[in-house]
């Protein structure tokens, strides 16, 4: 069953020198019941993908394209019918998830101000939730009566973990939630992360990160993004044990060794820079940097197409016919 | 640890900070050139050669200005904590009574164009801030206001309403027929002298508080806790709500800096209006070397910004809980 079913979305940038294409034409589906990673490095757009399900604000614009959530195209709900959905179904937890609480006010007045306006009317009852919460992710239930400058880094990340999924949202989006964290840290996290699914708060989890390795712990299946274009979706382990897509071997060789320790990489080991998403070639797009490019990969876009078992690559080494 | 060192700590860096303030207060004046009884005795009077060396030697025991600097201080010290601020020169008068007849005339007219220009400026600054099409003619408006000097501004008032319309009076506190009471005619007087100083100040300072106002507000809205916020489906009013109250907290660190400057804030519109405040006084102390008035004037002023600075130290720790982290990590 998909619980959010994305067709050939197209989001960009309105700019002076014309729209930026950061996302433009993915699709893929987030199951119940799964962890789905996007991967990707830094700028392919996998930020610009997961806000733009949430909210959409200029020079963002949506150009085409659906996001299916629970039978309702996201890109169609009017203003209200969007905000209602925010929070109680569709919650995101941010990548600045440890200043994401307004310094100045307590947690729980926090969690009440946004929980009365989605419908909420028994703040006692919002409260208990919050506390029982907050323990279940090691934190005193007495941080709820806390202001957030109050709690260090960790214990703010933590506490914004669990006002982001409070109302039990159906999806939860973590946006490189673990790129600022030490490795303890993250994996603190994950554990988490883990946990909400186990307690049935959330019901999928879309989890976004540029650090492949991670995917390895938590990821039931995997989007390689490359320059606002799906590159490879498959199961985590298939993806890492045997990629399709040349971008996809790539990265995976500029790992030093998957799941030891390493720092953020930034994919130095594939030459060349990704490249202009205000005036995309339109051939393959990983073409400049590609060590098996062919003429046909200048001119010609590379269709999605299965090469194994739920398995998904864009690659004119892969066959497949044209669209 | 927590909130009473915190207070002992805040108490004694002003206690110091007073004890320095004073100290220069008391020592500048004397190290101008000069000498003030001298200047005194031969603006007032028309004397013989030996006469006046007399005079001033007599003056001088009285005031006690012809004793060792040290002792000046020490005797300064003693006065002052039996609340004896000296005797003026220039007046001849009691320090103190100077200041306490003066002191009301600078209130009445800075306390209410502080705080109104305060809350109007706020207002309009919040409006700017969450509204590009007014922004766009509002913030030219309230920098015109801003950079405007007060007694030019001052002046342009005096000029139009007072002299060419001739709508409102625009010298003095009331009219000087008048004697003081609590009668309907000299409250109208005064009323009416009182608009136009107030004017000057309450319009020239709507400016500054608005462009703080705005900008705090601009910076707020983008803070990442308004994009959460509005990331989990608050509505404008709540996002709005959140950023306007830490956006206000910094305007009232500056209301309060303002009102510290309630005791002589307004000497160039008191010059312009001649309005009998104790921004007068300090003027014509400094002009005539008046030690004792100067003296007297400027502990006024020490006394209202430290006193202000110190209840904002102590009222935020409450309002700003980012303060009160910072003082009981450290
Ligand atoms: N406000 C914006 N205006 C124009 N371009 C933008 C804006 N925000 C992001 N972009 C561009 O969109 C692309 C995708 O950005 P983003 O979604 O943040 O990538 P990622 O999250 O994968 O690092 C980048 O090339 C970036 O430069
Ligand atoms: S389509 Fe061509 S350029 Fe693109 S990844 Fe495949 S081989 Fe490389
Ligand atoms: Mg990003």
């Amino acid at each position: 069953m998909s619980l959010l079913e994305i067709r050939d979305l197209k989001i960009y940038y309105r700019t002076p020198r014309g729209p930026v294409k950061a996302v433009d034409g993915v699709s893929f589906d987030v199951r119940e019941g799964e962890v789905f990673g996007i991967a990707g490095e830094s700028g392919c757009g996998k930020s610009t993908l997961v806000h733009s399900l949430i909210l959409r604000k200029p020079p963002m614009f949506h150009a085409g394209g659906e996001a299916i959530f629970k039978g309702k195209d996201l890109m169609k709900l009017s203003e209200e019918e969007a905000r209602k959905i925010r929070y109680t179904e569709l919650s995101i937890i941010p990548q600045y998830a440890m200043n994401a609480l307004n310094p100045t006010k307590k947690i729980k007045d926090i969690v009440w101000d946004l929980a009365r306006e989605h419908g909420y009317e028994d703040r006692s009852e919002v409260e208990g939730l919050l506390r029982e919460r907050l323990a279940m992710v090691k934190l005193s239930p007495k941080v709820a009566d806390m202001y957030p400058v109050e709690l260090s880094g960790g214990m703010r990340q933590r506490a914004t973990m669990v006002v982001s999924t409070l109302l039990n949202p159906d999806l939860l989006i973590a946006d490189e939630v673990t790129s600022a964290l030490d490795v303890t840290t993250q994996r603190v996290v994950i554990e988490l992360l883990h946990h909400f699914m186990e307690e049935g708060i959330v019901k999928s989890i879309i989890f976004v990160t540029h650090d492949l390795a991670l995917l390895d712990k938590i990821a039931d299946r995997t989007m390689i993004l490359y320059a606002g274009k799906v590159a490879e979706i498959a199961p985590t382990e298939e993806m890492i044990s045997s990629p399709a897509h040349p971008y996809t071997k790539l990265l995976l060789e500029s790992l030093p060794k998957i799941g030891v320790r390493y720092k953020e990489t930034k994919l130095n080991g594939i030459p060349g820079y990704p490249i202009s998403l205000l005036n995309p070639p339109k051939g393959c797009r990983f073409y400049t940097r590609c060590p098996y490019v062919m003429d046909r990969c200048r001119e010609e876009e590379p269709p999605l197409v299965e090469v194994g078992d739920d398995h998904y690559a864009a690659c004119h080494l892969l066959g497949g016919e044209n669209q | 640890m927590g909130f009473r060192r915190y207070l002992a700590q805040k108490t004694a860096v002003y206690a110091i900070t007073f004890l320095f303030a004073v100290t220069i207060n008391w020592l500048l004046p004397r190290l101008m050139p000069g000498n003030p009884i001298e200047a005194m005795i031969e603006s007032n009077l028309n004397l013989g050669p030996g006469e006046k060396e007399i005079l001033i030697r007599f003056y001088e025991d009285l005031y006690g200005l012809n004793e060792p600097l040290w002792r000046q201080f020490v005797n300064f010290w003693v006065r002052l904590f039996h609340g004896d601020l000296g005797y003026s020169l220039l007046y001849k008068a009691p320090v103190w009574d100077l200041i306490r007849h003066s002191l009301p005339y600078d209130i009445v007219i800075l306390l209410p164009a502080i705080a109104l220009s305060w809350i109007v400026g706020n207002w309009l600054g919040a409006i700017a801030g969450k509204n590009r099409r007014y922004d766009r003619w509002m913030m030219p408006l309230f920098y015109f206001l801003a950079s405007m000097p007060y007694f030019w501004f001052a002046m342009l008032l005096v000029y139009f309403i007072g002299v060419k319309l001739g709508w409102l009076p625009y010298q003095g506190a009331y009219d000087p027929s008048l004697v003081p009471g609590l009668n309907w005619e000299f409250i109208k007087s005064f009323l009416s002298h009182w608009i136009l100083p107030f004017l000057s100040l309450f319009v020239v300072m709507i400016g500054s508080w608005a462009i703080g106002m705005r900008n705090m507000i601009i910076y707020e809205l983008e803070a990442d806790y308004v994009r959460y916020l509005e990331a989990l489906g608050a509505s404008e009013k709540l996002m709005t709500k959140h950023a306007y109250r830490n956006a206000i907290l910094p305007q009232v660190t500056g209301l309060a800096l303002q009102l510290g400057l309630m005791v002589a804030g307004a000497i160039a519109t008191e010059i312009v209006f001649n309005y009998p405040g104790i921004g007068i006084l300090l003027m014509n102390a400094a002009l005539s070397q008046d030690y004792f008035l100067l003296q007297g004037a400027f502990l006024m002023v020490v006394i209202s910004v430290l006193a202000a600075n110190f209840i904002i130290d102590i009222v935020y720790a409450f309002i700003d809980p980012r303060v009160r982290a910072s003082y009981t990590e450290g």
